[in-house]
């Protein structure tokens, strides 16, 4: 039998390295079975999970475990009797959040050692790679890409064979391909689940487009915030160039490609690959004119090209299965899988993977499990940023580029953060700008000054001193910023402010005209009392407030004096009796 | 060893001998050097990038600029423990700013500063790729998720016991 343990960065976090420890502290020396560990599995909110083999068969799988059961699991690994572990094992409806994807990017994630070369290579690794270099020509790469459909998962959609065929037909001394693993979307990760748990899939598929558009070096931005994968990534190029997949005649075809990691430093705007580029040359992150284009003039002045870490995770994929294959898979213009980061308020957080075309409920009903706490859906934010908020009526657009820019949100790289009835849209719109304002580079007039005056409306809307007009200056603001903005994060940080307007305006109008916050979030609108009916007189909540904002005799009614409350909402969670009003 | 005429406290700059060997030779690498050097001293001091500018061969207005575009560069000195609290939208929405704040009224500093004591520096940051476990902080590369005000500060607490305050 073998235990393996699923320890990609949410895994460990969620406490499995402990249980990885714990585990081995028992093993003898001769110990009848093995015990190793793998990447993301993608279920987080069953972290940590630990797998037990027989051979490549899953036999069972342990779900939320503690240190605590390791006792219990190693029993079991030892004899082989199962009974012991049989409360941790995952539950059926769980198991369906797995059963309903499609996984093409996330293929190995889960089932992999991360590290491992003969893992990789046992999981057909480098078949496509050696198929593309001894079999096709770059032009029939480029060909056989441009026939799955398979467009930039970064988040504009951007047909990928064209940029290789853009980058191949460009003339330059050296040429450059670039992965972008900046991963820039606050509450998206699956390019960080990608290359910790699956570093070779993105060496491989780089190499294909390398060969396709005759790079000679290639870089991975990766950001700093993601030292496991850098970890994980360094290891692999490390296996890769001794086993002679990076470097001079890789398997003695001739072709020579080498490959090298650069951390970023923490600037949104890097993701944007122009400033990516200047990034890399270690100059400010600052985006540049377009044209000249990367293809024709990118990193050190030479043809490069960039792609994100997802669009190279498919790439591997295709050669091997065929461009076809890939194109059967979803609709008219989205074409394949996409992979999503599911969180916020959704009962089953984790990666999702499933085939274009599905639609927004399928995901976050059919494979989240719906709103945590029984609570009423509200939105889900797609496109981080750069994105917008969808609203339930919506809940049955498809999953393709083009539906989703209808709503006014975008695809975007994958983040699906879910909101509840208890989240503010115009707190939410704040949040945004407070970021794409921070995180402007400042090079134009127009994104540097109208993010910040938009701020300043939200901020003064959300503590209720928005005005009548406001919500039309923010509209002739968005359009503003849109037109005068050099690159993409200038351009599309409206879009939070235009897709929450265009949705929730009636919320924007309780807080301008009624000073109220719908969502019971907004902290300068609410006030606290206590119910006197309800009230028992416990004095929990008085001793609770930092405030010392309540006061009361024991057993009778207590009450809240509004001019000394801060609104920390710490009497709420104190209350057993449900007597705190909040309006 | 560099013989930079800046002012200010002196740093052990043969400390960056190494690195300056390594990279030093392309000012494509600044940045490199830049995390390299923080690692070594925690932050960047003054001398450490003047001596950087000047290995390097760009001028210390240039460095001073990446050092200040930069989120991860640090100016100031950090406490021996950086508290990395997440306001990431999946955070955002899973209350963050109430785990922030208490955990900034406990130990009386705000983003970016360090107790007095030096044990504590509190920083807000983007996303730490741990939404699912949404509020997530970070101590010193160990990330606690599913945080509650409460139970972040007793994490908080924990540390200050084991280091005998
Ligand atoms: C402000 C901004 C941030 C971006 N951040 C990212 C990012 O974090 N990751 C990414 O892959 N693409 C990001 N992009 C898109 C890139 O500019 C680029 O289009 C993409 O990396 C191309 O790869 P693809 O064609 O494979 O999608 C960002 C764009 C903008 C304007
Ligand atoms: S749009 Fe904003 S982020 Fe982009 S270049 Fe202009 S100022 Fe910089
Ligand atoms: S909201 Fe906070 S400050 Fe106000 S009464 Fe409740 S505990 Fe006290
Ligand atoms: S905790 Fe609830 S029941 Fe107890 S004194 Fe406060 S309001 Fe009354
Ligand atoms: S399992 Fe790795 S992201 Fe959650
Ligand atoms: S949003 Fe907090 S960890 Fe990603």
């Amino acid at each position: 039998m073998r235990i393996v343990i699923g320890e990609g960065s949410c895994g460990i976090a969620a406490g499995a390295a402990k249980v990885h420890k714990a585990i081995e502290a028992l093993m003898t020396e001769n110990e009848s079975f093995t015990l190793g560990s793998t990447g993301c599995i993608g279920m987080c909110f069953l972290e940590p999970i630990v797998d037990l083999y027989d051979g490549k068969i899953l036999i069972k799988r342990l779900v939320k475990v503690t240190a605590d059961d390791a006792a219990v699991i190693v029993e079991a690994a030892r004899s082989g009797d199962l009974s012991g572990v049989e409360k941790l094992v995952i539950s059926a409806e769980d198991e369906e959040f797995l059963n309903r994807q499609t996984r093409i990017a996330l293929r190995h994630c889960g089932l992999i050692d991360p590290v491992s070369l003969d893992d990789y290579r046992n999981a057909d690794g480098y078949q496509a790679l050696e198929k593309a270099l001894k079999t096709m020509t770059p032009e029939q790469v480029i060909e056989e890409i441009k026939v799955s459909g398979l467009a930039g998962r970064g988040g504009a959609g951007f047909p990928t064979w064209f940029k290789w065929n853009a980058a191949r037909q460009s003339v330059g001394e050296r040429k450059y391909l670039i992965c972008n693993a900046d991963e820039g979307d606050p509450g998206a990760f699956m390019d960080r689940a990608v290359i910790e748990s699956d570093p070779h899939s993105l060496i491989e598929g780089m190499l294909i487009g390398a060969y396709a558009i005759g790079a000679c070096e290639m870089i991975v931005y990766v950001r700093a915030e993601y030292p496991l994968a850098i970890t994980n990534l360094e290891i692999a190029i490390d296996a890769a160039r001794k086993a002679n997949l990076l470097g001079e005649n890789i398997l003695g075809t001739g072709f020579s490609c080498d490959m090298r990691i650069k951390a970023g430093a923490g600037a949104f705007v890097c993701g944007e690959e122009t400033a990516l580029i200047e990034s890399l040359e270690g100059k400010r992150g600052m985006p540049r004119l377009k044209p000249p284009f990367p293809a024709q003039k990118g990193y050190m002045d030479e043809p490069s090209n960039i792609n994100n870490v997802e669009t190279f995770a498919n790439v591997s994929w295709i050669i091997n299965n065929g461009g076809e294959a890939f194109a059967a898979m979803g609709t008219e213009n989205s074409k394949g899988t996409k992979v999503f980061a599911l969180t916020g308020k959704i009962r089953k957080g984790g990666l999702v993977e499933i085939p274009m075309g599905k639609t927004l409920r399928d995901v976050i009903y059919g494979i989240g499990g719906g709103i945590r706490d029984n609570k009423e859906f509200k939105a889900v934010q797609m496109g981080g940023p750069s994105g917008g908020c969808i609203p339930a009526d919506l809940l049955d657009t498809v999953i393709d580029y083009k539906a989703l820019a209808a709503t006014g949100a975008i695809m975007g790289s994958g983040g699906m953060v879910v909101m509840d009835e208890s989240t503010c849209m115009v707190g939410m719109a704040k949040f945004f700008l407070d970021f794409t304002a921070l995180e402007s580079c400042g090079k134009c007039v127009h994104c540097r000054i109208g993010t910040a005056r938009m701020q300043e409306i939200l901020t003064r809307i959300v503590k209720g001193e928005g005005k009548e007009g406001d919500i039309e200056l923010l509209e002739e603001l968005c359009d503003a910023v849109k037109d005068g903005a050099l690159c993409g994060l200038g351009q599309t940080a409206p879009n939070p402010v235009l897709t929450t307007i265009r949705y929730f305006r009636n919320e924007y109008e309780a807080h301008i005209r009624e000073k109220k916050c719908p969502a019971k979030e907004c902290v300068d609108l609410l006030t606290y009392s206590i119910d006197a009916d309800k009230c028992k007189g416990c004095t929990l909540c008085a001793k609770k407030c930092p405030a010392k904002a309540i006061s009361g005799e024991v057993k009778k009614a207590h009450i809240i004096d509004e001019n000394i409350c801060i609104r920390c909402g710490q009497c709420v969670s104190s209350c057993r009796f449900g007597a705190i009003i909040v309006e | 060893m560099c013989n930079c005429s800046c002012q200010g406290p002196k740093s052990d700059l043969s400390l960056l001998d190494d690195v300056l060997k390594e990279y030093g030779g392309s000012s494509g690498n600044l940045i490199t050097i830049l995390q390299k050097a923080q690692n070594i001293y925690g932050y960047l001091p003054k001398d450490v990038m003047y001596c950087i500018a000047e290995k390097v061969g760009v001028a210390p207005a240039d460095v001073m600029g990446v050092a200040t575009f930069y989120s991860q560069f640090r100016l100031t000195p950090i406490g021996k423990y950086l508290i990395m609290a997440c306001q990431g939208t999946a955070c955002h929405v899973n209350g963050s700013e109430r785990v922030t704040a208490a955990i900034s009224e406990y130990l009386g500093i705000g983003n970016g500063e360090t107790t007095a004591d030096g044990l504590f520096t509190l920083e807000n940051v983007a996303c730490l790729g741990c939404c699912s476990l949404a509020p997530v902080i970070m101590i010193n590369g160990e990330a606690y998720g599913n945080l509650t005000p409460d139970s972040a500060v007793a994490v908080i607490k924990g540390i200050q016991e084991k280091e005998g305050k």
